[in-house]
């Protein structure tokens, strides 16, 4: 009875119950070791399981608490995305390129994280390099949605999104770029958040677009990402886009009253290309709101539909510079029989990337190429600061904008895999607040033909606390988020 | 703007990887439809509009130059394909 009942309880509960004494730090590693070799293979959602790590943690952490010690997570499991440095421990990165990199230091999150009691039990996969929206592209294969395991789980981070959907871990690291926790998080059926650029360390966490890169988090409730991003979050010298600005009582100010928050409606959200149903829920959830004393206001961000392709120029650029470190000398794959060094340089990287990621390396190669800089990156740079502007004028008038996460629900894996504007274009609402800088977050709002669909909300900078807010007061009223896929029950 | 196979050639040049001739055609395929599909942006009026380099407009953060860590060098190595006396081995390069 117990068993059953650890592996749906959300961050929060567990630590209620590790102080009531019903199990221990160990009981709760065991329960969910088991699930996730067991029940939980089948997703492929782990690239490295760190079992006797977790362990051995779990005791030391039951040894703590026995002695009267207590943390924020102390004696609680979490995983981390396969992008985070893990001392010791592989990150691949899910590429082949890293599938032997062992990093020598953790990650800020990692440390951050460790410090505050956590217990990693692994790490999982994601697409190459966070380079997908289906987690396709990875190296060790894709991760199938709980919900229905013939469709993808939304990426980049699929790994964390799945895992924590399907009960195998309550908390789960991951990166969003241009909507890679929000989107699989819709896609699941579980709450996440990206917070402000700057606001979480990007250091030691491995670069795909940096001025867009933003790690956050997967969680079974709102409740439970409050907590977990306070202990994340904060100033790191060792991250020059780090942003100096005290971390709130995330948690401790989760019940602030959303009576008179200003919503604002974005009237393109709703053009075509979003699935009715979808419309309908994301409609009904607000009416939630609305029932609870929020305002709902129409906006506009007239510039919102070229957000797309200049994230695809911006983040190519950022993605090709930033993959140029993979040389195949220092660490990572390396080719064989090569006569010369150019050579070596040019087997390495071709052999050691994806398809997906080659591609965008080439686009960013590309856009800054002689000649095209200009009409392309610069321009891109341009129409950015247009759509940051939007955000800006709208954010005069309302506290939060909200909408739907993605155009529809889960789609089959394949699906998109021949096509890549389709693909792109299924991150069509997350990609503003990731040029922008602002944080944004998907919790459960509904299911259209029995997949969940997720309601986004995106904060003004450094407004983590208003999205918390009104998304715990959401599932106060609602019980979207505590659905848990029949298989995984 | 489409792409032909020369100029994907010259990119994966410039990129350092190779492409096989297995690939060339998806690669033509593909990138040029992400060409064209970036292409819009060139209707967009920016005139005035300032290049944006960072969400936040912060500038660059200084620190003083001082020594913050010790010399981990032999498990930094420890993920080297090949190594000798604390270097990195490569190809020759000069003759």
């Amino acid at each position: 009875m117990i068993i059953k009942e650890i592996q749906n309880m959300t961050l929060c509960a567990l630590k209620q119950g590790m102080k009531d004494k019903d199990f221990t730090s160990l009981e709760i590693t065991e329960v969910l070791l088991s699930r996730i070799n067991g029940l939980g293979a089948t997703l492929n959602a782990f690239i490295t399981v760190t079992a006797e790590q977790a362990i051995k943690e779990a005791k030391d952490a039951d040894k703590l608490i026995a002695t009267g010690k207590d943390k924020p997570l102390l004696g609680l499991p979490i995983a981390h995305k396969d992008l985070f440095c893990t001392d010791g421990v592989l990150t691949s990165c899910a590429s082949k390129m890293l599938h032997n990199f062992i990093p020598p230091y953790d990650a800020s999150v990692v440390k951050n994280l460790k410090a505050s009691g956590a217990i990693m039990l692994g790490k999982t996969n994601m697409d190459e390099f966070a380079m997908g929206s289906s987690n396709e592209t990875s190296y060790y294969g894709p991760v199938k949605n709980p919900w229905n395991l013939d469709l993808s789980p939304g990426g980049s981070s699929g790994g964390s999104a799945t895992a924590v959907a399907a009960c195998l871990v309550p908390a789960a690291t991951g990166t969003d770029t241009g909507g890679s926790i929000r989107q699989p998080a819709a896609l699941t059926g579980i709450t996440g958040i990206k917070p402000t650029y700057g606001r979480v360390s990007r250091f030691g966490m491995i670069a795909f677009a940096s001025s867009l890169d933003q790690g956050g988090v997967f969680t079974r409730s709102v409740e439970d990402a409050a907590l977990l991003l306070g202990e994340m979050a904060g100033f790191d010298e060792n991250d020059s886009t780090s942003v100096d600005v005290p971390v709130p009582d995330y948690l401790g100010g989760i019940n602030q009253p959303v009576k008179g928050l200003k919503i604002g409606l974005v009237r393109q959200h709703f053009d075509a290309g979003l699935d009715d149903d979808n419309a309908i829920a994301v409609k009904e959830a607000l009416d939630v709101l609305k029932d609870q004393g929020a305002v709902i206001i129409d906006i506009d961000l007239p510039n919102i539909e070229l957000s797309v392709p200049t994230y695809y120029v911006v983040a190519s650029a950022e993605c090709s510079s930033n993959l140029s470190r993979y040389d195949g000398v220092r660490f990572g794959y390396r080719a064989e029989n090569y006569k010369d060094l150019n050579e070596f340089y040019c087997k390495t990287r071709g052999e050691g990337f994806g398809a997906e990621v080659k591609r965008r390396i080439m686009t960013g190669t590309y856009v800054l190429s002689a000649g095209y800089y200009d009409a392309y990156y610069l321009k891109a740079q341009k129409v950015r600061q247009l759509i940051s502007q939007d955000f800006k004028k709208a954010f005069e008038k309302v506290d939060l904008i909200a909408g739907p996460t993605t155009p529809s629900p889960a789609f089959s894996l394949g699906a998109k895999m021949d096509d890549p504007i389709e693909m792109y274009l299924n991150d069509i609402y997350t990609i503003g607040a990731n040029l922008a800088g602002l944080p944004g977050m998907s919790i459960p709002c509904g299911f259209v033909n029995g997949l969940p669909v997720g309601l986004q909300l995106v904060g003004k900078h450094f407004g983590e606390e208003s999205l918390l807010q009104c998304g715990h007061h959401y599932q106060q009223a609602t019980d979207w988020h505590l659905q848990i896929p029949e298989q995984f029950k | 703007m489409s792409l032909n196979k020369e100029q994907i050639k010259y990119l994966a040049i410039l990129s350092r990887m190779d492409i096989q001739d297995s690939e060339i055609k998806d690669v033509v395929d593909k990138l040029s439809r992400i060409v064209e599909f970036v292409d819009q942006l060139q209707a967009v009026s920016t005139e005035g509009t300032e290049p944006m380099a960072h969400p936040l407009e912060q500038g660059q953060r200084l620190r003083i130059d001082k020594v913050t860590e010790d010399n981990q060098r032999e498990k930094i190595q420890l993920n080297a394909n090949e190594t000798n006396n604390g270097m990195y081995l490569v190809p020759k390069v000069i003759d």
